[in-house]
């Protein structure tokens, strides 16, 4: 019989062509730099710009018209012209006004200030402009998808793209509504330190248990993962979202602006010049002993020495914050710093003299860095994206790193998923009325690992509605939290007496609206209808895909069991799929697939006959053998 | 309605222990993950946590061996294995994926996999909304114990209740093994809320050292 389509096993479907939207890459969406990379059977390739750089500042100056320019540009333009440039929007993703405003002061960002008791997600202002970080991270992702198109020369429409560990939920999401806008379909979200041991795994052929610390410009994790043939297994994860590099340069910066001793209240710009002198100072004291700066503020300047033993004291209490965070992650994971093979050091942070010695002195071992620490996760992820689209042997097994909770009487927390349970993962919860005739529920959501739901991070806040008139304590809802492979979370709920089902959206607490979402796609034009289109048929086909894959397993299998005419039948409507699938036309595949289902209805009523009853003389036998054997 | 979907047809095959596939329509075990002949995963069905990671149902795991299925599983079902497929297929191994984590979480951790082997066995440790334990000398134990780790001041003397605990945790574990191979479930009922207490003993302890540190 001739092949009626090709079977590929996952690890053997061979690498798309360009036409199709070629490879998939992998996007390190870092504070303060980001890098793209592909790789291609198996060897990744980290894609530069003429200069031979893989950074990409992530740093994006915004015209008056709303276009903007990202990158080393965009940071050159910081001192001219402040009030245009932003960075270190990845500190802001999924944060609400709130949290902004405990930050306030701390952060060079100009937070539009909302109006009153108006949640969601903060705003900036930018060159005129009001921008989300959703908006910001999408231009840098823009950016990034440019350069990987120019480099490979067709359209990059796929990525994975890297989150710290330690990110919530809500900033999880910021990050795939940013490359939504971007026009990239985000293949998997896969943690930075997972990524970085994927890539070391597999270029050093590591085994064993591997401990993976990431200090960036802005958030710190470690991960413990095992490593054995191929998989990667995260035993725990743990960090600060708001602790990295930058605070380095805050610490440099406070200290210079002590000694300037000026009681003048600096403006949002002020505060990005101070901080630009105090990450080159940072950056110089990694090598060198000593150094002086001049501070050239508000037409006043003044000069600062400082030197590698001062600095280190005005930054070892962050240091030291990342070892404790490493001692409980190792207590999670029950582990020692005997069992740890070795320590990967990812993360520019990790070149601060200091942090290596701490790191040494915690771990007992000189730590790995022969990858590039800049460079290592977007080589990771880049692997992975192959891994995800061509296929691979290895697996990557994550957790959550965050405690999944509710909020029960008296503002405690009752935890649902605890940290570090591997994902995906399903939990189920009861509850019940406490009055009669209740018919409705507030269900709060919080994620994080304190007593309280005020110490915690609020994820959504929703009802249950509909519950039928009961008796208090007699009805039973029972809540299910799923956690997906990218670390999402999503509820639904049953009343179970009764069995109706009550549907919940989950309204992150500082999401963007969908609403706001398609205003926004609205405006980037660039994709939206088209790429609805193309995607819509992107799916019909690999539906069609899996149904001829299907047909052609029946027949290839119980083809005999259908007479010539039959057979043919069958196979001449295969065969119009075939075709309408390889052309254009979403209603044609629709249909022909639809003449194919109804074609082999016959066809699978008798395999399952046959099916049956050889497996039921299959029961027969096994039965009569544990009748002989139980006497 | 057509054959297989009739309520005779769906109990003959309930019995044969046999299902349709959702994706290719012919019949596919009711335990097998991906269907014989097409290839598509299955959805994860109603297994114990044994039948699903192809273990021998009792208390005595060897943990090399539990990883490796566990592994051999997550390889072929993890979702990371289905992005490009279609949505359904995409669901359903992310449900896959989602039971046999749940039954790998179960069976490592021995206080977990005693609860649910007492529960196989058709007792229940702790029925739910039942959080009294009606066994005194636990109790007393539980008792004293944490009195003296509340009077502990240092860290020698943490360090002791610690070992001690931890000891017993080991001891209990061995004797709860002996208990599920002689099949005295009511004796491993009573023996798995020991452990629950000494593991909950022994996670204080740790916080308590940290605090002292």
């Amino acid at each position: 019989m001739a092949t009626l389509l090709q079977i590929h096993e996952p690890g053997a479907t061979p690498a798309p062509h360009a036409s199709d939207g070629g490879l998939a890459v992998g996007i390190d969406l870092g504070t303060t730099n980001s890098v793209v990379a592909v790789s291609a059977a198996g060897k990744p390739e980290v894609l530069r710009d003429a200069d031979g750089k893989a950074l990409v500042p992530s740093v994006v100056a915004y015209a008056p018209d709303g276009s903007c320019i990202v990158g080393g540009m965009a940071r050159n333009l910081l001192l001219d012209r402040p009030e245009c440039v932003v960075g270190s929007i990845k500190r802001l993703m999924g944060r609400g006004v709130e949290d902004v405003k405990a930050l306030a002061g701390v952060l060079p960002f100009d937070v539009d200030p909302q109006p009153e008791g108006e949640t969601g997600m903060v705003r900036l202002n930018v060159a005129g402009h009001k921008l989300t970080p959703v908006k910001i991270s999408a231009d840098i992702l823009s950016a990034l998808k440019e350069r990987a198109e120019e480099h490979l020369g067709y359209l990059v429409d796929q990525a994975v793209i890297t989150v710290p560990a330690y990110f919530d939920d809500a900033a999880r999401n910021a990050t795939k509504d940013a490359a939504k806008l971007a026009g990239i379909e985000v293949l998997r979200l896969v943690n930075e330190p997972t990524a970085a041991a994927l890539a070391y795994g597999l270029d050093r052929q590591a085994e064993g248990i591997y401990a993976v610390y990431d200090l960036g410009g802005g958030t710190f994790d470690i991960s413990i993962l095992r490593m054995e043939k191929g998989v990667f297994q995260v035993l725990a994860t743990g960090g600060d979202a708001a602790l990295g590099g930058d605070d380095f340069d805050h610490a440099i910066a406070e200290h210079f602006l002590t000694e300037r001793s000026s009681e003048k209240q600096l403006t949002g710009s002020e505060v990005k010049m101070a901080l630009m002198t105090a990450r080159l100072a940072k950056e110089c004291l990694s090598e060198e002993n000593s150094g002086q700066w001049v501070l050239d503020i508000d037409n006043v300047q003044t000069m600062h020495s400082l030197d590698r033993k001062t600095y280190e004291g005005l930054i070892e209490e962050l240091v030291e914050r990342t070892q404790n965070i490493c001692k409980s992650v190792m207590d999670d994971a029950a582990v020692t710093p005997d069992d740890i093979k070795g320590v990967v050091l990812v993360g520019g942070s990790t070149r601060v003299p200091l942090v290596r010695q701490k790191v040494a002195e915690l771990f007992a071992k000189e730590p790995l860095a022969d990858i590039d620490p800049d460079e290592v996760v977007a080589i990771g992820a880049a692997l992975q994206a192959e891994a995800l689209t061509v296929g691979s042997d290895t697996l990557l097994l994550d957790v959550t790193p965050l405690s999944l909770g509710l909020e029960t009487m008296g503002g405690l927390v009752e935890k649902v998923i605890p940290r570090n349970t591997p994902i995906p993962v399903a939990k189920a919860q009861e509850f019940t009325t406490y009055m009669d005739g209740q018919s409705a529920m507030a269900v709060h959501v919080v994620q994080g690992d304190r007593e309280m739901v005020d110490q915690n991070r609020s994820l959504a806040r929703f009802e249950l509605r509909g519950i039928p008139p009961m008796t208090a304590g007699a009805a039973r809802i029972r809540v299910t939290f799923a956690v997906d492979a990218d670390g999402l979370l999503t509820v639904s709920a049953r009343e179970d007496s009764t069995g109706i089902e009550a549907e919940v959206a989950v309204k992150p607490s500082y999401g963007i609206n969908e609403e706001e979402m398609a205003t926004m796609l609205f405006d980037s034009m660039k994709h939206a209808k088209d790429d609805m289109e193309s995607r819509l048929l992107a799916e019909t086909r690999v539906e069609a895909g899996r149904n001829l894959n299907a047909v052609s397993a029946a027949l290839a299998n119980d083809g005999h069991l259908l007479s010539d005419a039959e057979f043919n039948t069958i196979k001449a409507i295969v065969q119009k799929l075939e075709e309408a699938a390889k052309g254009d036309v979403r209603d044609a595949i629709t249909a022909a697939a639809e003449q194919l289902e109804e074609a082999t209805k016959a066809f699978a009523e008798k395999r399952m006959d046959r099916g049956i009853r050889s497996a039921l003389r299959g029961v027969d036998i096994d039965a009569l053998d544990e009748k002989a054997s139980s006497s | 309605m057509d054959g297989p979907n009739t309520t005779t047809d769906n109990a003959r095959a309930g019995e044969a222990g046999v299902i349709a596939c959702w994706s290719c329509k012919g019949p596919v075990a009711q335990i097998t993950p991906l269907c014989e002949t097409c290839g598509a995963v299955q959805p994860p069905g109603q297994l114990d946590h044994y039948k699903r990671l192809g273990l021998a149902v009792t208390f005595d795991i060897h943990v090399g061996e539990l990883d490796q299925l566990y592994f051999d599983l997550q390889r072929r079902l993890h979702p990371d294995r289905f992005v490009t497929r279609s949505p359904q297929e995409k669901a359903i191994s992310q449900l896959q994926a989602t039971a046999i984590n749940d039954a790998y979480e179960t069976l490592k951790d021995p206080f977990k996999r005693a609860d649910y082997l007492v529960h196989l066995r058709g007792m229940d440790v702790l029925p739910e909304g039942c959080n009294l334990v009606n066994d005194q000398e636990l109790l007393m134990e539980s008792m004293e114990l944490r009195e003296a780790l509340s009077d502990a001041e240092t860290v020698a003397e943490i360090d002791a209740l610690s070992m001690r605990a931890n000891d017993d945790i080991k001891l209990c574990i061995e004797q709860l093994s002996t208990l599920f191979n002689n099949d005295d479930i009511e004796g491993a009922c009573k023996l798995t809320t020991r452990l629950k207490y000494l593991q909950k003993l022994a996670e204080e302890t740790c916080i308590h050292r940290k605090k002292l540190i």
